[in-house]
């Protein structure tokens, strides 16, 4: 198993095999050495150190928090009090949050000890982390290719090794995208799961708050801290969380799988299409039974998400006035810029219903797409992208190709649907994934199903470019 | 200016006294804090930060739309409304937009009988947050975001005031009523109510309506419907008083009637009181108008009330000042200006009723034998005859003596007059050349002589039987 799994820390460190200063010292050094390669990290803790000494000190004492002494990553949008956050926007540059996100009050309160902030497209708008105020992140697969976006640093970090988990959020795919291009695995959880309070909002109605791990195990361990029914947030669900790791492990046989018609053509390059179709064969082995599903409005997806994410996009920047904190609003650049105009503009009187307005009833059909999907359907299996990792530089100045790589993974942000994207058999030699999509509030079944497709794959056989 | 019509419509905002503010849990209490001490990253508006409503606050919407006779949106929902402004550290204010908590109301405005005068109608009442409030000193310009996130009420009524005075008694009532919900203090000063008129003039020929524009039913951009309302409308700001409000009024009636006689149209615009020359001044055209960019608040999902819920809420009204006033001048027969006055006044009123069932209960009414007895009573409260700063049985202690008729001994007061008739030949004189306000002084001292043992009434008939 990978060294990295929370599962090989967690009982490293319950084992006392390993101290969490010791664990916490070898990821800050392999971040001292590969990142000035990879930059994934816009500021790291110098205080984690200290944070990891007193995590030992209370496993002395008998203290079992779930994530105790484990080091763990997070976009540089979860508030962090006393930590520099910025959004990966010069704007926000030096500042520094009175307050923790719920999810980072959450984490703290199970033990984790904080390594550091990770790179992303400034405001998480963009789909390849080139979009950062800080410098691009390269793909540790590929130092020429993006690790995709907008969670670049945290997909890139955990797949380098220079961190075990990294929180990151998924508006239309920022979670997925860089998981599958860095070979990792992502988890979108469903929308109102994790508390999005003192998360910096991109697309409020869309922001799900998730992370990215080595395993499946992982993912559902990291799930079970950081969903809540939040009283800061009204958008939280009322469905219990539960301990989503323990339930693991349950046969698989009998689940009905769907496949999304509209999803199977032309666009899809051969060759995921082909290792597709051997994860699917992995599945059918493990005695699922897979089936055709159409969602019939999922070719509107992207444009009716580019209409209502920058409208929110352009009401939640609002407030970077510069009057009170961060740099004045000539610091934004050209994307940030781009979706306040197309929001701006989206929203102007005379405008609304025919642009914001149609659109949430857009969104309405493709939500009863989905519903009606699961009515048929226990899950539903996608590739995460329709292209391996792009090189760097390659849909810079195409903000169009560039909206459309996200066009397998915003669907789902559009229904609020939960969606795991896992590793599976390269393309080109290089990493991408498979994503398992589940109704409302039921990530127990996707994490079941991809774990155990997870076990059946076996090992990918990539290798780190650094 | 009989022959125009103005047509006013006001827009009421009330702090509400709720302990916390709308959106986070920073007390609401911000008059006389030390600036920026009330404040967390939601009301600050902080990255991240998010709102969540306040269930008290809505409550209270609730109550304040069923006692004016709204109806109530079982499904509401919260929209970001859109402007730049320091004060506003979101660039957008929590607001309601297309679904306000309360519509189609009313309320009516009655005389002194009791009858309807009036009916107002109430467009909506809906729910929004306070700004912060911005302190220019010394050339510098400060924020302090304290009063931020407040819960604010919006009182929207229909263009239905005809003049000043009917807009007065709107605004005293609907304090009244405020103070009644106990949903906030209604302190002017402190601007936890603020008044905006809307004032336009329409022409009205013999028994027909003109309208100052070419066509005399239009599609009214200004009003939103088709219409005979004028197409242009004045909003004034800055009243913090009723007096101001009565002093924009009737200043905006006498300029734009002014403008209407030379042939034009005034222009559709925004302006503010000055209340150092009493007159309106412009603040904003109708070019500079905003476009609040009106969307749903994604952070907040919409609400939905039980029918239950209402019920209960409307059960729970305490009786209301209309009510009580019907109830007073029915059952206790005071006088309207009376009745007015004590309902006005929980201090008054809450006295009143006591005293009035310690009347009725200490069978003092027996005693007493007056229909007019609680006019007296309410006399004594109002005119401040007796302390009401008192226990109560001591201050019906006090009443009774001075409102029990008093045993006159007629032939002691043959003689006292007798003798007052004898000692003051000059005011006699007076009075029998015709100066009928000698006869109070006379009175007076007879009542003196009689050392005050003697009724007053009887006293004057008497002396006016012997001085005729």
């Amino acid at each position: 198993m990978n060294s990295n799994s929370l599962k090989v820390i967690l009982e490293k460190l319950e084992k006392r095999e390993i101290t969490s200063v010791e664990i916490t010292k070898q990821y800050l050094d392999e971040i001292k050495k590969k990142d000035s390669q990879i930059n994934a990290f816009i500021t790291v803790n110098d205080k984690a150190l200290n944070e990891a000494k007193l995590a030992d000190d209370k496993r002395q004492r008998g203290d079992k928090g779930v994530l105790l002494g484990v080091p763990i990553a997070l976009k540089d949008v979860y508030s962090t009090r006393g930590l520099k956050t910025t959004a990966g926007s010069r704007v926000l540059e030096n500042y520094i949050p009175p307050y923790d996100a719920t999810a980072v009050k959450k984490l703290k309160q199970a033990g984790a000890v904080i390594l550091g902030k990770t790179n992303l497209d400034a405001w998480a708008h963009g789909s390849s982390g080139e979009n950062s105020d800080f410098g691009v992140t390269h793909n540790p697969y590929d130092l020429k290719s993006t690790p995709g976006g907008s969670s670049s640093g945290s997909a890139a970090a955990v797949a380098s090794g220079m961190a075990p988990v990294a929180a990151g959020t998924d508006t239309g795919g920022s979670i997925r995208l860089p998981a599958s291009f860095c070979n990792v695995v992502g988890l979108k959880p469903t929308y109102g799961r994790v508390s999005r309070y003192g998360i910096i909002a991109m697309g409020s109605s869309f922001d799900s708050i998730g992370h990215i791990t080595q395993d499946v195990f992982s993912s559902a361990l990291v799930l079970s801290v950081t969903g809540e029914i939040d009283p800061n947030d009204g958008t939280t669900g009322k469905v219990a969380v539960t301990q989503y790791h323990k339930l693991l492990g349950k046969p698989i046989n009998g689940v009905k799988l769907g496949i999304i018609k509209e999803f199977m053509k032309e666009g899809l390059d051969s060759e995921i299409k082909k290792n597709f179709g051997k994860a699917c064969k992995t599945l059918e082995d493990l005695g699922c039974e897979i089936v055709e599903i159409s969602l019939p409005h999922v070719d509107y997806a992207t444009s009716t998400y580019y209409i209502l994410v920058p409208a929110e996009v352009s009401s939640n920047l609002g407030r970077m006035d510069g009057v009170r904190f961060g740099n004045s609003r000539d610091h934004f650049s050209a994307e940030a810029k781009r979706r306040v105009m197309i929001g701006t503009y989206t929203l102007s009187s005379g405008y609304y219903d025919a642009y914001y307005n149609k659109a949430l009833k857009v969104r309405r059909l493709i939500i009863n797409d989905f519903n009606n999907a699961f009515k048929s359907v226990d899950a539903i299996i996608a590739p995460t992208s329709p292209t391996p990792p792009f090189k760097l530089g390659e849909k810079l100045n195409e903000p169009l190709s560039m909206y459309l790589s996200d066009i397998y993974v915003c669907p789902m942000n559009l229904a609020g649907v939960p969606a795991l994207s896992v590793p599976m058999e390269p393309a080109h030699n290089l990493p991408c994934g498979i994503q398992f999509v589940g109704r409302q509030f039921d990530e127990n079944t996707i994490f079941n199903i991809a774990h155990a497709y997870e076990q059946a794959r076996g090992d990918i056989n990539l290798k780190l470019k650094i | 200016m009989n022959n125009y019509q103005p047509v006013i419509g006001l827009e009421i905002h009330v702090e509400l006294s709720t302990v916390s503010k709308m959106f986070c849990s920073c007390p609401a209490d911000w008059f006389g804090k030390e600036p920026n001490t009330l404040t967390c990253p939601v009301c600050l508006g902080l990255p991240g930060a998010l709102p969540v409503a306040n269930r008290q606050a809505i409550e209270w919407v609730v109550k304040l739309g069923l006692a004016m006779r709204c109806g109530i949106n079982m499904v509401s929902k919260f929209d970001r409304k859109h402007y730049f402004y320091p004060d506003l550290p979101k660039g957008f204010q929590i607001s309601q937009y297309d679904v306000p908590f309360c519509h189609g109301g009313s309320y009516d405005l009655l005389d002194n009988k009791l009858e309807k005068l009036k009916t107002i109608n109430i467009k909506r009442i809906h729910m929004e947050e306070d700004t912060g409030k911005l302190i220019h000193k010394n050339g510098k310009s400060y924020v302090d975001f304290n009063r931020c996130g407040v819960p604010l009420v919006e009182i929207v009524t229909e263009p239905d005031f005809e003049n000043s005075t009917q807009v007065k008694q709107f605004l005293e009532e609907l304090h009244t009523l405020v103070l009644y919900l106990n949903i906030s203090d209604a302190n002017m000063e402190e601007g936890s109510m603020r008044l905006e008129p809307n004032i336009s003039i329409r022409k009205v020929q013999g028994s027909t309506l003109h309208v100052p524009s070419k066509k005399n039913i239009t599609l009214n951009a200004v009003h939103g419907m088709w219409s005979d309302l004028p197409n242009y409308k004045v909003e004034v700001k800055n009243i913090n008083s009723f007096k101001f409000a009565v002093q924009a009024i009737d200043y905006e009636i006498e300029r734009q009637i002014e403008i209407l006689k030379r042939g034009d149209i005034p222009p559709q615009e925004t302006r503010g009181f000055d209340p150092n020359i009493h007159r309106t001044v412009s603040q904003r055209t109708k070019e500079e108008a905003h476009d609040y960019r009106y969307f749903p608040e994604p952070d907040i999902p919409p609400i939905t009330l039980e029918n239950s819920y209402v019920e209960g809420v409307k059960a729970d009204l305490p009786e209301l000042p209309q009510q009580k006033l019907r109830r007073y001048i029915k059952t206790y027969k005071l006088r309207y200006q009376d009745a007015t006055i004590l309902i006005s006044d929980s201090k008054l009123f809450n006295f009143f009723e006591q005293v009035s069932g310690h009347l009725i209960t200490g069978h003092k009414t027996e005693e007493l034998k007056d229909e007019n007895m609680y006019s007296m009573v309410a006399n004594l409260i109002i005119n401040k005859k007796i302390s009401i700063d008192q226990p109560i049985d001591s201050f019906v202690a006090e009443a009774v003596k001075k409102l029990k008729p008093v045993e006159t001994d007629e032939e002691e007061l043959v003689r006292a007059i007798d003798w007052v008739i004898n000692e003051n030949a000059n005011a006699v004189l007076n009075y029998k050349q015709g100066n009928i306000n000698s006869i109070m002084f006379l009175v007076g001292q007879v009542m003196q002589k009689m050392k005050g043992k003697a009724d007053a009434q009887l006293v004057r008939s008497k002396l006016e039987e012997a001085l005729s």
